[in-house]
């Protein structure tokens, strides 16, 4: 049962509570009837009142079960039709996420390339706004699920799914992959936010400014380690030279909520952790083990701290 | 003994003949033995003579090994392997699929290939790449000409893909090629 954050899940809800009301009055109706025919039987039974009382019990069975079905048949067509009339077919907003073993990659959609937004593992929405949520895969089919929004979806290898979300709550939510795609399936979650229209706009200008430049010699021998090294083969920092994308988007990595799609929240130690050994934590994902020496280590570490 | 007896016995047998089955391990870890930096040659290579490298115990522990050659294969699609030497029938680079190894064939020899660099194109991978995965890369260029043991070859390409599974493709003697034979000399 998913939770009340958006409309479909409202909508949802409200079916299944109609679903099970009706549903339940039935069986009580099935159980109250048995035991009631069981009590009468014995007396009534091949006498004229007996006929006329099955008769009638009959034809109040059939009018309730063409009542019952008529109920159920309305109310999802009319959860149905308040879903498609609150969403347009163009929403304003749209959001193009793609799964790789075992990580998102989230791009915010826009008419100006320059405007358009990446980031990774983390999902900002402005309450009351429809969003279209394209998705996609890399690799192998995953399942995009943010149960307090709205249902499932598949994104499978070399198709484009789409789904439309309309969250009504702001709030923090989880998602999470839920199609079994490989030994970290578990460890792929998403981080999701969903904000007022004010605070929504702010985070968007944030993330789409370029990385911080490195504020102390630390930061910047980090920087240099991570232009010059394996790190850049893979990821992206914009407004460096790194540009690769392979990997997550480090542009405001510190800003974010949680390390390696939810694995490990978002502090230096876990930082550090992660990268003095990336199996260690989430063995198979595609983040090789570097081997920096401690210097090194503090260095970079410095360097991805000041990426907000 | 009876027939009945017999049958137990062979059951029996089949049961201890599974014991044998070997599962393989999946290293994700960057150190199934050992990390050391290979060694840079650059004085004796020359193109078309096998280049000689010291026998490295990496080379058995990645190549023959399913997960470390389909991490190659990913690597080879995400550094971009395919822009010069396509899917291994070569286009810009030379094809990787065929008998014909300028710097060398063997396991060491690729990755020495990958870690320098090699004239007229090759880029040098060294600080771009970590041995792990130019060592898998290696198992994986290696599988393109199904050189490999078939059991540990994927039965399908990650990719859409024209060509025949690599478990469908039967394995080629290899002929060492003559100095003469190679960079277009005698053709």
């Amino acid at each position: 049962m998913t939770g009340g954050g958006g409309l479909q899940g409202e909508q949802f809800n409200r079916l299944f509570t109609l679903f099970m009301g009706i549903t339940g009055f039935f069986y009580v109706l099935v159980i109250v009837g048995m035991l009631a025919g069981i009590a009468i039987r014995g007396r009534a039974a091949g006498t004229e009142r007996g006929e006329r009382l099955a008769r009638t019990a009959l034809l109040g069975w059939i009018a309730a079960v063409v009542l019952g079905l008529t109920v159920l048949t309305v109310g999802s067509y009319a959860s149905e039709r308040r879903v498609s009339a609150a969403i347009p077919a163009r929403p304003p907003l749209e959001v193009q996420i793609t799964a790789n073993q075992w990580w998102w990659d989230i791009t915010y959609k826009n008419a100006v390339p320059a405007n358009e937004l990446r980031t990774a593992n983390e999902l900002h929405l402005p309450v009351g706004v429809p969003v279209k949520v394209t998705l996609k895969s890399n690799d192998v089919i995953h399942s995009f699920w943010i149960p307090s929004l709205a249902g499932k979806q598949d994104l499978i290898p070399g198709r484009v799914n789409d789904l439309l979300l309309l969250p009504t709550r702001t709030g923090q939510f989880r998602g999470q992959c839920a199609e079994f795609c490989g030994t970290q399936h578990a460890h792929m979650a998403l981080d999701v936010t969903v904000e007022p229209v004010a605070s929504f706009r702010r985070w968007q200008q944030a993330q789409l400014a370029p990385a911080a430049p490195p504020s102390t010699p630390l930061a910047q021998a980090g920087h240099d380690l991570v232009m010059s090294q394996q790190c850049a083969s893979c990821h992206a920092i914009a407004g460096t030279p790194a540009s690769a994308r392979f990997g997550p988007d480090l542009t405001h990595l510190a800003s974010r909520r949680s390390i390696a799609a939810g694995t490990l929240p978002m502090t230096r130690g876990h930082l550090y952790a992660w990268i003095a050994d990336p199996q260690g934590v989430k063995p198979g994902n595609n983040m090789p083990y570097i081997g920096f020496d401690s210097a090194k280590l503090h260095a970079v570490v410095a360097y991805l701290q000041g990426l907000k | 003994m009876s027939s009945r007896c017999r049958a137990r016995l062979a059951a029996l047998a089949a049961l201890a003949l599974l014991s044998a089955c070997d599962r393989e391990e999946r290293q994700s870890r960057a150190q199934p033995v050992p990390e050391t930096l290979p060694t840079p040659r650059q004085s004796i290579l020359q193109p078309g003579v096998p280049a000689r490298t010291a026998a490295d115990p990496r080379a058995r522990a990645y190549e023959n090994n399913s997960y470390q050659m389909s991490q190659g294969q990913l690597l080879y699609q995400k550094m971009n392997c395919s822009g010069c030497h396509a899917h291994g029938g070569g286009g810009m680079g030379p094809a990787l699929s065929d008998a014909e190894w300028r710097y060398g064939g063997s396991m060491e020899e690729i990755v020495a290939t990958i870690d320098q660099g090699r004239p007229n194109g090759m880029p040098s991978w060294r600080g771009k790449l970590t041995e792990q995965q130019m060592w898998q890369l290696a198992a994986y260029v290696r599988s393109l000409s199904a050189q490999p043991r078939q059991d540990v070859l994927s039965s399908r390409p990650d990719a859409p893909s024209s060509t025949e599974p690599a478990t469908l493709q039967s394995r080629q003697p290899v002929v060492p090629s003559s100095p003469a034979g190679v960079q277009g000399t005698s053709r």
